[in-house]
Parts: structure tokens; C-alpha cells; sequence
């Protein structure tokens, strides 16, 4: 395949935003008729890497070919008339237009004075159709299709220019094995027709299934390229989780305390079901799983953003019913939210402000917010967690995504929960402060908090709990002491394997 | 200083230059082109701009507050008229007459009683049903009007009381009874949303309403209260306009709605939610009023005002979005 000439090859790109180098010289190349994997943790790089390649950022070095021609790329509709076209994970279809009109948005064929051109319109889009093989016809409205469908008028899409080169970001995310197969043989279609085709995935088994090259980002850098065939997933995950940072396994045996949460049998519609687990003070307990396995849901469900369908919730041994995030934090359990932008933030906000948000009620002297007393729980949580702003006044949406989680740490601390659940703690936050974070959350629970923490990063998981539940759909697989636990037998129960452990 | 610091100083500083860019162009071109003999700039012309910029300055720090808190409030132009006619019409009722002066200030209280009332209804309404403010509102400012209209039909209602008007046109410290009603406004709203715990949720909510939920704040009975503030604040500004002129036609207050919500915007103070500020608000109730009295000053019609007004927002926020421009980052549209 050497011989060939790449349809697309990227060369030494670097984009930087400000405090962090998000891609540093990454280059590879996809080759015709070729499935090249693109493999990274979340926060490697790849949607950086994607948004260059769509002309949405541009690059501060380094240069993009298309069919070895350098190609400077400045919006995804240039990309696309280029012969790149992108379908990803998010559909962004309109829901009431026609699978016609949809797949030929912004370039409806005309005739005279501006009207459309039907017919022509649905006898392209019932060609393009006919080559994906699907069981619905142009005219059908979008949002009545399954999400299979919907992400076939995705592919629609890419087809309407003859593509040279096409990316598939989490393609799979939302279907079921069986549909997974038809976009397969799509993928296998396009493939014969000598397209080289870009696909980003976390899952192994597709990997190894359809793609003959790998290449692997970790924190921003080109880690290498390797045959699909010579290699395996041991190898593959060296490379994307190296050991530049410290995830070495959770080693530390202190003494813990009593049962400070425990659920029994907590459900939530079809959300997760016949939840069970305990938490002592003192203890990080860590839970994994696939995006959509519940885990977020059950955090919500517990601080009250979620009413349960069915079970208990204790507090130190009392049953408790809470029903907004007000009576959480009466009870002392708090929640580190997922997105901290969109959730755990008031971005326009200083940061002394955000900090003290959900205690303010208390800091009043007379009618007023008293400025000492929020300046003293913002210095103390300032030191204490090592936030590094120029002062209290600096506006939050302006500190770096590390310095950003913190203060939200910092805010829920302040309030001295017995139960701290924090989600997804390092997502987009780059490595030096990803350790931080570790580390912080190992020292909370030696000073005897009761920590709970989501991640979908496994050495993070690895990394800080003493104990790790493994969930898949909505379910608790398996409950692991750090002792016992491994990256086999994690990944076999977040995948719903368990027949195998007797 | 940080650059942080000096952003923030020439936002907040912003409209006030705007302001003495106005005073100067008036007072030049007033001269040269002498259609007045009066100065532009003498003191009793600004003292009497001040308090002609009460009525809808008053509503418009009311508005800045529902528009910080993330809503907006359409209905405040009815709720104006529906005060001004419980205001005037409550002291001919025979038990009121029967009280002599005392009946001034109860009317007052049955006036602001109204205009709270009316703010409780929309507040009460976006809270429970979460039904958009600018919806909510928009229907209950075409009810509120429905209801002044009921009242007296076409026919204006009138009440002079030459104690009242004595009132509002006494003169203290040299400012106008109106002027010290939106200066007292303007004091004791900024005190809230600056020193109180209620200002600081709405700015969360406003920014952030899901943070703010996780933060274990109640939105809805903030909303309530900001709309209810909103509603006592019209009433309170047609207390103060109609104690002078004694009679309101049922068309009055149209538009003030719209009126308010430019001066907020002008101040910057965003739709959206999150950000403004009440002194900025202020600043854009003058500059609106010094542009329309400085355009009549080298005579311009009614009709070039509004146009002149209408070009000089736009020009503003298309500034304002260069200057606050987040990166690259935002969709091209």
C-alpha cells in the first residue's frame, strides 16, 4: 500500500490555546481504500485534531494535504468540497425536514428563479439511498427515523460530493450490534470505491475489526502508528495511556471509618435499576463504566436533581428522602458536576463569588453579603487546594481548565460535606493538573470524607479508589476491592460480561 | 491594574464618555447652528432632563434586574397605566375624599398594592408553569391594557390634587421630586444587586440557572420576587409622573417597555442574562434623554430622533461585540 498516494496526510500540526498546547506536531496519513483508526484518551486530542482538519481551528503550524496537494482548510463546507467530509458522533439533522432536504442542505439543486428543484432533489437522494441500502425513501421525515437511520442520513450527507476521504467520530456510540454490521458493510462499500476513511473509536473490538491502521494521540502528540494486523490491544493501550503520568494502582490501606452513604435497590425508570453499594468515610469509591451506563444518573439521582422509581437512600444508617439538590446539601452531600462549564459554574462570575454561591445565605451581615467572610473561605480553600488566580476578583471563565475545577472542588469543600461525589474529575484538563486533582481526592478521603468518583478513565478509576463498581446499562456488574480488580476484569464487566467470572 | 481590571473600568465607563460626547456635540453644534438662544448645557436644563428621565429610568432599573435575573417583562408599559388610573381615580372615592390629605398617601399604597399585585401574576405564572417570560408577559401586557380600557373606555381619568402636584413639583437641593425618586431607586436597587444575597443569586441564575440549581438555589421564588419588584417599580414611576399631571389616557405608558429595555441594553447590560448593572443603567436612561432633548435642542424632529436613537444602539452593540469577542471560537453565521 506504501506505493500509493495519501489522499489525506497531516504534517506537524500544533494548535495551541491559551494555557494549553492541545495538539503538538501531530502528523499521519490515510491512504485509498484504507480504515485508519484514530485512538486517544478523551482529551488526547482528537476532536482538536478533527476541528483543524474541518478548517474550524486553524492550525499555528504544520500543514494539511488532500491527495499530496497542501490544502489550507477554512470551514467545514470548503472541507467538504475538498473531498473531506465529517460524520460525527452528535447528529445535527432538523428534524421536520425531508431525508431529502437534509442530506442536501445549503445545496438544494435549483431551477430558474430560485425555486427548488424537486424532483430532482428526491431522485438524487433516492440514488444516494439506493448505494446505503436502506429500508426508507427521500421523502421520509427525518425525525421519524430510528437513531440508525438518522446517522445513514449522516452518511447521506457525505455522499452527496464524491468523497475522497471520510470521518466517522464514534460512529457506533448509539447502535444497536445489529446496526453496527450495515454501517460496517457502508464503511466496507466505501472502501472498494478507494476512499480512505478516518475512524474514531474507543472500542477495541470495532478497532481490530474493520481498521488496517492505527495511530494513537496522547495529551496532544503523535505517539505512533501501528498495523492492525501485528498488533493488539495491549499494545495499543500502552500507547495511549503511556505512563507519563503517575496512575500507578491505588496502594494506600488507611484506616476507614463507618458506612457514610448507602443506597439499596435505588431505580430510576429505565435509567438504572437495583443499585446497591456503600461508602465509608475515609473511603474513594470509584465507578466505571461506558457513557450511558448510568452513573451520572444515579450522582444526579442521590443529590436530588433525579426522583428515584424505587429504593433507599441512607445517611449514616437513617433513610433519607431528598428531593432537590436544597436538601443534599442540608444533609452534607455534595456533587462535583460532570461539566463544569454548564453545570458547576457561573462563568461570568469572579471566583471568590462562585466559591461561596451555595452558602451566601449564611455569610450576611445585617442585609448584606459580608466581603470578609467570603474572602476568608475563598483565601482558605485559595491555599488549601492550591488554586492558582492573580486574586479573588478574577472573572472564572477566564482561568485555565485545571484552576476552573478546582474552585469547583473548593466551593462543594467549603460547605463540609460528609459525602463528596465528584464526576468525571479531570475531563479536559491537562496532565500536570489531572495529578493534582488525584492526589486531592486521596487526601480528602484520608481525612475522612467519603469520596465517590465517576470517571470513563480507567487508570483514573485504577488510580484512586479503594473500591470500584463496574456498571453497564443501568446495571451494577460487579464490585471490586483494589486488590482484585484488573484491567481484564474491569472492561469484562463494563462490556455486560459476566458469565465468565463464577 | 490588571488587563482584566481595565476591561472592566472602560465597560463601566463606556456609557458615561458617551454621555459627555453628547453634552459636547449639543453645546457645539447648538451654538453654531443657533436655533436656540438658550445654552444647551445651563443648569436648569439638566435639572429638568434629570427628572424627565424618572418615569421610564425608575422602570428601566426595575428592568435591568429582571434582565440580569435571565427574563424580560413586556406588561410593565400596562402595569404604568393601570397604577396611574388606581392612583388618580382611588382619591374620588367618597371614603377617601372623607380623609382629606390622608387620602395622598393611601392612594400611593392602593397604587404600588397594584402594580406588586400584577408583577406577582406574571412571576407567579413563569415560575410554576416555566413558561418563557417574553410569552408570559407579552400576553399579560395585552391583558393589563385590556383592563385599563375596561375602566374608563376611551376616556382618560382624571384627578387633580393641588397638594400632590405641589409635591411633585417641589424642588429640594435644587433637584425635582421625580429626580429623587430615581436617584433613591437607583441607590437602593444597586444596593441589592451589589451587597445582598438576592442580587448575587439572580446574577447566577441569569448566567447559569443550572449551576445555580446545583448550588441548591430556588429560582422560581427569585423570579417572583424580581417580577413583583419590577411591578412596584412601574407603579412607583406612575406615582411619581401622574401625583403632577393629574389625568391618564388609557393609552399611556405604551411603549415604555420597549423604551426601558433600550436604555438597559444601551447601559450593557445583556439579554441574555448574567451581566449589567444598575449604574450603567442609569447612564443609558440619560444618555437616551440627552439625546432626545440635544436632537430637539438643534431641531430635529420627533421622527429623526427615534431614527438617530434606533442607529446609535445598533452602532453600540455591533462595538460591543467587537470588543468582547471571545476568539475565533463563536459559529460564523
Amino acid at each position: 500500500m506504501s506505493d500509493q498516494t495519501p489522499v489525506l496526510r497531516l504534517e506537524g500540526i500544533v494548535k495551541t490555546f491559551p494555557g494549553v498546547r492541545a495538539l503538538d506536531g501531530v502528523s499521519f496519513s490515510v491512504l485509498p481504500g484504507e480504515v485508519h483508526a484514530l485512538m486517544g484518551e478523551n482529551g488526547a486530542g482528537k476532536s482538536t485534531l478533527m476541528k483543524v482538519l474541518g478548517g474550524i481551528h486553524a492550525p499555528n503550524e504544520g500543514q494539511i494535504f488532500i491527495a499530496e496537494e497542501p490544502t489550507v482548510m477554512t470551514s467545514p463546507m470548503q472541507a467538504k468540497a475538498k473531498g473531506v467530509v465529517f460524520i460525527h458522533q452528535e447528529l445535527s439533522l432538523a428534524d421536520e425536514l425531508s431525508v431529502a432536504e437534509n442530506i442536501f442542505l445549503g445545496e438544494l439543486p435549483l431551477k430558474g428563479l430560485g425555486r427548488v428543484d424537486w424532483a430532482k432533489l428526491y431522485a438524487d437522494t433516492d440514488a444516494i439511498l439506493q448505494t446505503l441500502n436502506v429500508g426508507f425513501d427521500a421523502r421520509t421525515r427525518v425525525g421519524d427515523l430510528s437513531i440508525a437511520n438518522q446517522q445513514m442520513v449522516e452518511i447521506g450527507r457525505a455522499l452527496t460530493v464524491d468523497p475522497r476521504a471520510v470521518i466517522f467520530d464514534e460512529p457506533t456510540a448509539s447502535l444497536t450490534d445489529a446496526e453496527k454490521v450495515v454501517l460496517f458493510e457502508v464503511i466496507a462499500d466505501l472502501q472498494s470505491r478507494g476512499v480512505g476513511i478516518v475512524y474514531i473509536s474507543h472500542r477495541m473490538e470495532e478497532i481490530f475489526k474493520i481498521t488496517d491502521r492505527i495511530s494513537v494521540l496522547r495529551d496532544g502528540q503523535y505517539r505512533g502508528t501501528l498495523n492492525t494486523a501485528e498488533t493488539d490491544e495491549d499494545e495499543v493501550t500502552q500507547l495511549m495511556i503511556g505512563r507519563s503520568l503517575d496512575l500507578s494502582r491505588n496502594e494506600s490501606h488507611h484506616q476507614m471509618g463507618d458506612i457514610a452513604l448507602e443506597v439499596r435497590g435505588l431505580g430510576c425508570g429505565s435509567l438504572f435499576q437495583d443499585v446497591s453499594f456503600a461508602v465509608r468515610k475515609g473511603e474513594v469509591l470509584g465507578f466505571y463504566g461506558l457513557v450511558g451506563a448510568g452513573r451520572t444518573e444515579i450522582a444526579e439521582t442521590i443529590f436530588g436533581l433525579r426522583t428515584p422509581s424505587a429504593g433507599q437512600i441512607l445517611l449514616d444508617g437513617q433513610e433519607v428522602h431528598i428531593s432537590s439538590p436544597i436538601d443534599a446539601l442540608r444533609l452534607g452531600i455534595s456533587l462535583v458536576p460532570e461539566d463544569r462549564k454548564s453545570q458547576g459554574l457561573v462563568l461570568s462570575m469572579n471566583c471568590r463569588d462562585n466559591m461561596t454561591l451555595p452558602q451566601v445565605d449564611d455569610l450576611t451581615a445585617g442585609p448584606f453579603v459580608s466581603d470578609g467572610a467570603e474572602v476568608a473561605i475563598f483565601d482558605q480553600y485559595r491555599d488549601k487546594l492550591d488554586i492558582r488566580t492573580p486574586g479573588w476578583r478574577q472573572i472564572v471563565g477566564n482561568l485555565s481548565g485545571g484552576n476552573q475545577q478546582k474552585i469547583v472542588i473548593g466551593k462543594w469543600l467549603s460547605m463540609r460535606p460528609e459525602v463528596l461525589i465528584v464526576d468525571e474529575p479531570t475531563r479536559g484538563i491537562d496532565v500536570g493538573s489531572k495529578s493534582e486533582i488525584h492526589n486531592l481526592i486521596r487526601d480528602l478521603a484520608a481525612q475522612g470524607f467519603a469520596v465517590i468518583v465517576i470517571s470513563s478513565e480507567m487508570p483514573e478509576v485504577l488510580h484512586v479508589s479503594d473500591r470500584i463498581v463496574a456498571m453497564h446499562s443501568g446495571r451494577v456488574m460487579r464490585e471490586f476491592t483494589s486488590d482484585e480488580v484488573t484491567e481484564d476484569n474491569l472492561i469484562q464487566a463494563i462490556s455486560g460480561i459476566t458469565e465468565k467470572i463464577a | 491594574m490588571t488587563p482584566q481590571d481595565r476591561k472592566d473600568l472602560f465597560k463601566r465607563g463606556a456609557i458615561w464618555a458617551f454621555i459627555l460626547v453628547e453634552l459636547a456635540f449639543f453645546s457645539i453644534v447648538g451654538d453654531a447652528i443657533s436655533v436656540s438662544d438658550k445654552a444647551f448645557m445651563n443648569v436648569d436644563n439638566m435639572l429638568l432632563l434629570l427628572k424627565q428621565s424618572a418615569p421610564i429610568g425608575i422602570i428601566a432599573l426595575g428592568m435591568t434586574i429582571i434582565m440580569i435575573n435571565g427574563n424580560i417583562d413586556l406588561s410593565v408599559g400596562a402595569t404604568f397605566a393601570l397604577a396611574a388610573i388606581v392612583l388618580l381615580d382611588s382619591m374620588t372615592w367618597p371614603f377617601m375624599q372623607s380623609l382629606g390629605n390622608w387620602a395622598i398617601p393611601l392612594a400611593w399604597v392602593f397604587a404600588l398594592l397594584t402594580g406588586v399585585a400584577l408583577g406577582a401574576i406574571n412571576g407567579l405564572i413563569v415560575w410554576k408553569t416555566g413558561v418563557d417570560a417574553f410569552i408570559v408577559t407579552l400576553a399579560s401586557m395585552l391583558g393589563f391594557r385590556g383592563l385599563v380600557f375596561m375602566y374608563n373606555g376611551e376616556q382618560p381619568t382624571s384627578h387633580l390634587n393641588w397638594t400632590l402636584v405641589d409635591f411633585a413639583e417641589a424642588q429640594f437641593l435644587g433637584l425635582h421630586t421625580a429626580t429623587w425618586f430615581l436617584l433613591g431607586t437607583v441607590l437602593i436597587l444597586w444596593l441589592v444587586m451589589t451587597k445582598t444575597v438576592h442580587g448575587r443569586n439572580a446574577y447566577a441564575i441569569g448566567n447559569n440557572r443550572e449551576a445555580a440549581v446545583n448550588a441548591g438555589i430556588r429560582v422560581g421564588p427569585h423570579f417572583l420576587l424580581n417580577f413583583m419588584l419590577i411591578g412596584f417599580l412601574a407603579a412607583l414611576s406612575a406615582v411619581v409622573f401622574y401625583s403632577e399631571s393629574g389625568s391618564v389616557n388609557p393609552n399611556d405608558g405604551m411603549l415604555y417597555e420597549l423604551w426601558a429595555i433600550t436604555a438597559v441594553v444601551l447601559g450593557g447590560t445583556k439579554l441574555a442574562g448574567g451581566y449589567g448593572s444598575i449604574i450603567s443603567t442609569l447612564g443609558g436612561v440619560i444618555a437616551i434623554q440627552l439625546l432626545r432633548k440635544g436632537l430637539g435642542h438643534i431641531g430635529a424632529d420627533t421622527q429623526t430622533v427615534n431614527l438617530v436613537i434606533g442607529l446609535i444602539l445598533i452602532a453600540v452593540l455591533i462595538l460591543d461585540r467587537q470588543l468582547n469577542r471571545k476568539g475565533q471560537e463563536e459559529l460564523k453565521i
